[in-house]
């Protein structure tokens, strides 16, 4: 029992550890209109982007809290007490030797520096509102692909940027997309230009460091024609009594027979608020894929969408979802049909531990008019404890003779007998546990990279050595 | 510890007036039975009799009570351990009704299981486990594409019961007790199951076989055969006893009811 109960603790807290760092940048507490110019002026940005953020604001404040479906836990959020933009005002770094000692340690500590020689073709480490280091293997750049910080996307290339960037994902879409457009700092800005296949993952690593915080990062992937990307990110942060806000927009274009995935394993800290956008706009023949785990987290609120604009367009997201005591995972995936024969797949499994909460949540929607469209909706929950919890709101709609759907959704538990027969070869109750909800998620585990199938599979094995007594 | 001097230390299982109840009703009544490595002992007896009961309380299921009486493992009572620890113990238990558990291949189960029998921080070889695996597979005529399977599901009658004597052949037990592994097998398949027994007895193999049909001893021939009715063994004997109860049937048991506990008595073989 005790050893156990240990290595959760040690391997839990793998991110749970901050330094104590003072910001040249600080915006200070709470949110009006100075703490926009200050992110601003701190960031040297042009006037259309102050207009933009001031415009999303007023928008931000006119919204209601989104109360009427993840109860009232939103409630605990309060945006006076949270610092909104802190950072050291140094551009992100080229070379982790130039990185700050305690950042750098940071990132070492999560093993980024090592995935990136080991793996992948660039990596941007952010840390509270900015990055602090930012390289792209230069095979990579040669080709023409741009991966900056957002901010220096819109400064650097306001031709790409500014044709997009919010027409994904308008300010408006909801509360959290309009404070992420006000507020936002950081996140990534890729270009991959056409016919330009990237062999290696790109990879953005999240962290939090400081109390009382809110994290906004804002994302753009641009994939021209025939282009082909993934992009995964990752994130963490200290636990603290204190509520952390995470709210990012994540937007991404799939221009005609390009294609993107995007990979997100998300382990914060149980006292974050994960309030997040994400949608793709996929044209004639592009191909977009979400494949989202969420095991970290108070509350994660997380729909991943494709509007499938061109004929013929693919969009899928894979989705897992882990929800300990005291989390709730509301997660889910939109897909918006809007061209003949396009087709949309979505797969979530989801597993809800002691007193955790998983619901699924997905909006599928084929208009009348068009023809050829398929959707295959599978939704499947594992309950562990008596306790545990799951919801689905699956909201399909085809109309239209011509279109196809296809929904399955099932709730299990795995049995005692299970058990049993498990722990007769030698297994012990935990590990039996683990091996059995591992079993369940297997199928889409496999469709994540290795490095992250290995890291999901022993998250999964601490949970579940936790759950049994 | 008697290994470290004797060159063949026999391991031994010997259960002692033991009484087990399921929901307050009592199935075992008093039952004895002892066992070593190398034997091979058949525990028939009519539907009802409470031989399945036997294997899953030597096995631990958690929805039996053992009341009183006791196992003993080499002279340990075994009660108190979890199912786990008395697998890892060597003591081995072949469902009647093998478990589907989805989405695990059987070789990762497999791994899993042998892996759990190493000391702490002791790693299983990947290769030296695939040999192992591969080696078994042959000897049971087993495809290849067995291992990418997820343990039992969609397998057919024949293909469970085969899995749990591959499982068997893997973890190298001490003691095997194998419930009813007959059951749901046409001949074909009880033909292979036997045969893989067959394959796997030898000295360091004790076999408690639970079965309600003569059939299988026809392919597996024990050195004992216990009959046991009402909770009870009441009857035991050389292999030719398997061979009168096929000629008898169980029913004259019901009209010895009231004299079991003599017979018992009287038939008692070591």
């Amino acid at each position: 029992m005790s050893t156990a109960n240990n290595t959760i603790e040690i391997d839990r807290s793998v991110g749970d550890f901050h330094f104590d760092i003072k910001s040249a940048r600080d915006a200070g507490t709470g949110l009006t209109e100075s703490t926009i110019d200050y992110i601003v002026d701190a960031k040297q940005e042009p006037d259309w982007i102050r207009e933009f953020r001031k415009n999303a604001f007023q928008i931000f404040k006119d919204k209601p809290l989104p109360t009427h479906w993840a109860s009232h836990e939103l409630d605990a959020i309060d945006f006076d007490k949270i610092r909104y933009y802190l950072a050291s005002g140094e551009a992100a770094k080229r070379s982790w030797e130039e990185v700050p000692d305690e950042i750098k340690q940071t990132f070492e500590r999560l093993g980024i520096p090592e995935s990136e020689r080991k793996f992948l073709a660039g990596v941007e480490a952010q840390f509270d509102s900015e990055a602090v280091y930012s390289n792209i293997k230069k095979a990579v750049s040669d080709q023409g692909v741009i991966f900056v910080g957002s901010t220096e996307g819109l400064k650097q290339h306001p031709e790409i940027f500014r044709k997009w960037f919010g027409k994904v994902i308008p300010t408006g879409d909801n509360k959290f997309s309009a404070l992420n457009s006000a507020v936002f700092s950081g996140g990534s800005f890729i270009y991959v230009p056409p016919g330009v296949k990237v062999k290696h993952p790109l990879q953005a690593y999240f962290r939090i460091n400081a109390e009382n915080f809110g994290q906004f990062e804002r994302t753009l992937i641009i994939a021209d024609e025939g282009a082909e990307l993934m992009y995964m990110e990752g994130c963490t942060a200290p636990k603290f009594t204190t509520a952390t806000l995470h709210s990012a927009v994540v937007e991404l274009v799939a221009m005609p027979g390009a294609k993107i995935q995007y990979v997100t394993v998300q382990n914060w800290s149980p006292n974050v608020f994960n309030l997040v956008t994400k949608r793709g706009m996929a044209m004639e023949e592009a191909e977009i894929k979400w494949i989202d785990c969420n095991i970290g987290s108070r509350l994660t609120m997380k729909y991943p969408g494709v509007v499938l604009k061109g004929r013929k367009a693919r969009g899928e997201v894979i989705s897992i979802a882990l929800a300990g005591d005291g989390q709730h995972q509301d997660t889910g995936a939109k897909m918006i049909h809007a061209a003949d024969e396009t087709t949309s797949n979505i797969v979530s499994k989801s597993i809800s531990v002691g007193k955790g909460r998983a619901t699924y949540r997905g909006l599928v929607h084929v208009p009348k008019h068009l023809k050829g469209c398929k959707n295959n909706t599978e939704c499947d929950a594992l309950l562990i404890n008596a306790h545990s919890r799951t919801d689905t709101y699956p909201a399909i709609t085809v109309r239209g003779t011509g279109n196809a759907t296809q929904h399955e959704a099932s709730v299990s538990q795995i049995s005692a007998e299970q058990i049993f027969y498990m722990q007769q070869r030698g297994l012990s109750e935990g590990q039996a546990m683990s091996l059995a909800v591992n079993g369940f998620v297997n199928d889409l585990v496999r469709q994540f990279p290795m490095e992250y199938s290995v890291e999901l599979k022993r998250l999964i094995d601490l949970e579940m050595e936790g759950s049994v007594g | 510890m008697p290994g470290l001097y004797l060159k063949e230390f026999m391991s031994s299982i010997s259960v002692q007036n033991l009484h087990a109840s399921i929901n307050g009703q009592e199935i075992i009544r008093g039952l004895d039975i002892a066992f070593s490595q190398g034997e091979v002992h058949a525990v028939m007896g009519p539907n009802g009799s409470g031989k399945s009961t036997l294997a899953k309380v030597m096995a631990g299921h958690p929805d039996y009570e053992v009341t009183e009486g006791d196992i003993f493992l080499d002279g340990e009572s075994i009660l108190e351990m979890e199912p786990d620890e008395r697998a890892r113990r060597g003591l081995f238990m072949a469902f009647q009704y093998p478990v589907e558990i989805p989405g695990v291949s059987n070789a990762n189960f497999l791994r899993a299981a042998l892996q759990a029998k190493l000391p702490e921080g002791e790693e299983l070889d990947a290769t030296d486990f695939y040999h192992r695996l591969y080696e078994k597979m042959d000897l049971l005529e087993i495809r290849r594409e067995f291992t990418a399977r997820s343990v039992n599901e969609g397998f057919s009658g024949g293909e469970k019961k085969r899995n749990e004597i591959l499982q068997l052949a893997i973890l190298e037990p001490a003691f095997a007790v194998l419930d009813e592994t007959d059951s749901g097998l046409d001949i074909d398949a009880l033909k292979i199951v036997a045969n893989g027994v067959n394959k796997l007895r030898g000295p360091k193999l004790g076999v408690l076989l639970i079965t309600h049909y003569q059939r299988l001893l026809n392919y597996i021939v024990p050195d004992f055969v216990h009959v046991m009715h009402a909770g009870k063994i009441v009857l035991s004997g050389g292999k030719e006893l398997a061979l009168e109860l096929e000629l008898k049937g169980y029913d004259w048991l019901k009209a010895e009811d009231a004299e079991t506990s003599a017979v018992s008595q009287t038939a008692a073989v070591k």
